[in-house]
């Protein structure tokens, strides 16, 4: 199957975005394609407060059968949490549990107005109650692939599948 | 009881032959060779094709337990693992609990040996009263109940006029004085070879210093006292070289090492294996090598399987506080026999080490295989290839650094005082 | 006995033993996660849910307050439940109360056992005993292995110099009876330092310790030469009148790290000590509170990387 172009589909979700976001609004991508959609977003929507990063590693529920891999980055909020109003950037939406699991180490920093998230690709499969307030787009993959983000030469955005399962 | 072995390669140390050949025993003795003496009817027949057929072997330092350490083993379950090595007479050290310094203690354990009818045991009596370093034995009588030598074990003396004394006492009486040679100052505190991986595992090391230091001292005093001094155990290339020079220079000094000596060094107790904890501990593959040589080259006359059964519970502890000791008895045959596969030995002039060797040490007469010798026998399978399982041994120490060794050579019979005393059941 | 015995079956960190034969890539994982785990710590809540429902007994058979107590902050922000146990050690028969205490606390439902222990190889024994479920890290082991202050003095180089492949780092003091000294040499050595100096006495130096790849001084000058990292070790009090040493005078005299000494080394070296530290002793009271020491920074450093041991061997 043909895979939409992430640099389109980043455009659509900018532009979902925008009047939705002020500049009391702050951005937190989700590492580690998260933080790169995010890193876009936060230059094309002019936003001032800095780009939060978080990584999910320590709050996944799935540590008990994976343990915990390499390339745990760390978490990074540049600002107050408390009383904030936070987008959450993610990559790919699925299963909704990195979603889980990044509000929970949003809310270890504390107690933010409101969250709400942003994907640049909403591929469904949900498995908890959870959904995007901005979405690039929608796409039908086989629950057995996974979509990949990758960063090219000159950050430019992409899409791709493997063919080995994940939960993002 | 007559029996006939048939069709088996005899192989002689003492004359330092091998030729195929029937043996005919009558009562304890061989009545003789290749053809069976007139009117000789066999009792029994042991088809022997395929086997070597030796003189018992001669282990110089076996511990049995007996008294005070019943928990680890018994002289039944021992002397059973030695008939089940080949081993028709053994040496057992002094330290027993309480320590073999009366001659009623000394009795008591040959007595009781003798009525296993297994192998010949000989004790080593305590060269001091309590193995206490300090006042001697009554070494006389301790002769007169059966000690075939006066040992000191691995306990030191408190001081070297202690020895002095020692030999000079023990020599009065033409006895013998084997000494375990370790300066315990040197040695205190350490648990293995104070080299490359004691200082890598962080173990308190023993030098090998605390032997060659040992082993000059007891030369200069046996220079000095004419006494005759078996030195247990070598564990050092220092050590050989001392005994090479002192021997040639005509010292009435013997030695013997350890079979596990011969074959490991330090680098086997990988990380922390308990069942590597020796003593003297296991040195440096320069030692090892030049320990191997030493027997080849005859500089060192025997060599014993130093076996020492500890229960579990003695192993299951963090090395440095684990009982020292391997088992050996029933490995002494096949790991001598893997030493001397690598040698340019003939088979007869290896196991000369195993026989003859120790006999001399223990001024016996050399076993042979001739009419009229004790039928002292151990026939051994030399191409059965077998897998060292703790569990399978027949003494009650389990602990081994050989487990899991694929080893060639068993024992099917051995034959004491010309009676069966050990059989093989089918093959492994 | 062949292979690792802290590694799996595919080469995944099941114990921290020692940091001895470990791979690279471990150590850096360790290092990285643990970075991960420091800016957790400087939160406001200083928890993560990694170890929930874990329960991890700190098994102390030596007393050491401070080793206990990092452990226990760092299992506690894992939100793992935490037992500590001072096991006196009874002259007699110490291993059956090893073993058999480990075996009753393992049917308590223990995920990981913390040991520390007077014993070279007390935790190999019970990594070897316990079942295939539970972990142990070693928290100091006689003269053996103390693998997590290795980690974290690793952790403290790597922060204050970046990389290792081009630093010279001596390790000054007794080095003989040091558990530390053992785990430095093979982290060091492992991340690609590609000088490590050993500096002391001869009495305090173990024999054959060149086989580790160091280089062995025994004159400070030559020793602290142009390095970039002072390790210094502690010197037992126990050592210092003997036949090892003769005073802890003359010690400090000839080995004690002192302004005029440091000033040998390179002019940004950092100075480390894992601590208790003698003041006069091996240490100068003006370097140990100077601007080159980073002792304190070690302390605090030591928690996040202890969580990540924890977290990467329970994980396993």
């Amino acid at each position: 199957m043909s895979l939409p172009d992430a640099e389109a589909l980043l455009q659509q979700l900018a532009a979902a975005m925008r009047g939705e976001v002020d500049r009391g609004t702050a951005l937190i991508g989700i590492h580690s394609g998260g933080v790169w959609v995010a890193e876009r977003l936060h230059g094309m929507l002019g936003l001032e407060l800095p780009l939060g990063v978080l990584d999910v590693a320590f709050y996944r529920d799935d540590f008990e059968c994976r343990g915990l891999k390499t390339g745990v980055k760390p978490s990074a909020i540049p600002f107050e949490v408390q009383g904030r109003d936070i987008v959450l950037v993610d990559d790919v939406l699925y299963t909704g549990r990195t979603i889980r699991a990044a509000l929970n180490v949003l809310f270890d920093y504390g107690r933010p107005a409101r969250v709400r998230l942003a994907a640049l690709v909403d591929r469904g499969g949900r498995e908890l109650p959870i959904d995007a307030a901005f979405v690039g787009g929608v796409m039908q993959v086989a629950g057995t692939d996974s979509v990949v983000l990758g960063l090219g030469a000159g950050g430019r955005l992409s899409l791709s599948l493997t063919g080995s399962d994940s939960d993002g | 009881m007559n029996l006939h072995l048939r069709g088996g390669t005899l192989i002689d140390p003492g004359a330092g032959t091998e030729r195929q050949a029937d043996l005919f025993v009558a009562g304890e003795r061989i009545a003789a060779v290749g053809t069976a003496p007139s009117g000789f009817v066999a009792d029994r027949t042991i088809d022997a094709q395929g086997l070597m057929v030796m003189p018992g072997l001669i282990d110089l330092s076996a511990r049995l337990r007996e008294p005070g350490f019943e928990y680890r083993a018994t002289l039944e379950s021992e002397l059973a693992a030695a008939v089940a090595g080949g081993v028709t007479r053994l040496v057992c050290p002094p330290d027993t609990d309480p320590p073999l310094d009366e001659p009623g203690l000394v009795e008591m354990l040959t007595r009781r040996a003798a009525s296993l009818k297994l192998a010949r045991v000989h004790p080593l009596g305590a060269l001091t009263q309590g193995l206490e370093g300090e006042r001697l034995t009554e070494m006389a009588e301790l002769a007169e109940a059966g000690c075939v030598a006066f040992s000191q074990d691995d306990r030191p003396f408190a001081n070297l006029t202690v020895l002095l004394r020692a030999l000079q006492y023990a020599t009065t009486f033409s006895q013998a004085v084997w000494l375990r040679p370790e300066d315990a100052g040197l040695a205190r505190g350490g648990v293995a070879h104070d080299g490359e991986v004691a200082t890598r595992l962080g173990l308190p090391g023993i030098p090998a210093l605390a032997e060659t230091v040992a082993v000059a001292a007891i030369l200069l005093l046996v220079r000095e006292t004419g006494a005759r001094v078996h030195l247990c155990r070598l564990s050092t290339a220092g050590a050989v070289d001392m005994v090479r020079v002192a021997k040639s220079e005509g010292l009435p000094v013997t030695c013997d090492v350890a079979v596990h000596h011969v074959h490991l060094s330090e680098m086997d107790i990988g990380f922390f294996d308990a069942n590597c904890r020796l003593s003297p501990p296991l040195r440096s593959l320069r030692d090892r090598d030049a320990l191997a040589r030493g027997l080849v080259e005859g500089v060192i006359d025997a060599v014993c399987s130093d076996h020492a059964p500890v229960d579990e519970d003695g192993k299951q502890m963090p090395f440095g506080e684990a009982e020292p000791g391997a088992t050996g008895l029933e490995l002494l045959l096949p790991l001598t026999l893997k030493w001397a596969a690598a040698t340019s030995l003939s088979l007869p002039a290896a196991l000369a080490r195993l026989t003859s060797g120790p006999a001399a040490v223990l001024g016996l007469e050399a076993p042979g295989l001739g009419p009229g010798a004790v039928a002292d026998l151990c026939m051994f399978d030399p191409q059965a290839w077998w897998r060292v399982e703790p569990a399978a041994l027949l003494s009650q120490g389990k602990n081994t650094p050989f487990a899991g060794y694929e080893l060639q050579g068993r024992v099917r019979y051995t034959v004491v005082a010309g009676r069966v005393v050990h059989e093989a059941t089918g093959t492994i | 006995m062949t292979g690792n015995p802290q590694l799996g079956a595919s080469g995944e960190l099941r114990h921290l033993l020692s940091i001895e034969g470990l791979p690279r890539a471990i150590l850096v994982h360790i290092l990285d996660t643990a970075r991960s785990f420091a800016s957790v710590t400087e939160r406001e809540i200083k928890k993560v849910p990694l170890l929930r429902g874990k329960s991890v007994f700190n098994l102390f058979f030596e007393s050491s307050t401070r080793t206990r107590t990092t452990f226990e902050i760092a299992a506690k922000r894992l939100s793992a439940d935490v037992v500590n146990l001072n096991v006196a050690t009874s002259s007699q028969s110490k291993g059956e109360t090893l073993l058999d205490t480990v075996a009753n606390l393992a049917a308590m439902h223990a995920d990981l056992f913390v040991v520390r222990h007077a014993t070279s190889g007390a935790p190999h024994l019970i990594a070897r005993h316990v079942a295939p479920e539970i972990h142990v890290i070693n928290a100091g082991d006689g003269r053996h292995a103390h693998p997590t202050q290795a980690l974290l003095d690793m952790f403290t180089i790597r922060h204050f110099k970046g990389d290792f492949s081009r630093l010279k780092v001596a390790i000054v003091g007794d080095v003989l009876h040091s558990r530390v000294a053992r785990s430095e040499i093979h982290a060091l050595t492992t991340l690609g330092v590609p000088e490590v100096r050993v500096v002391g006495p001869r009495t305090l130096i173990p024999t054959q310790v060149e086989k580790l790849g160091v280089h062995v001084h025994h004159d400070m000058a030559t020793g602290l030469k142009d390095v970039d990292v002072v390790m210094m070790l502690r010197l037992q009090n126990e050592r210092m009148n003997g036949a090892l040493l003769p005073s802890a005078q003359e010690y400090f005299k000839w080995y004690g790290l002192t302004p005029a000494r440091l000033a040998l080394a390179a002019s940004d070296a950092i100075v480390m000590h894992p601590g208790p530290m003698n003041r006069g002793v091996e240490i100068d009271s003006a370097v140990a509170d100077g601007a080159q020491s980073v002792i304190l920074p070690q302390v605090t450093f030591g928690i996040a990387v202890r969580m990540a041991v924890m977290a990467i061997v329970a994980g396993n």
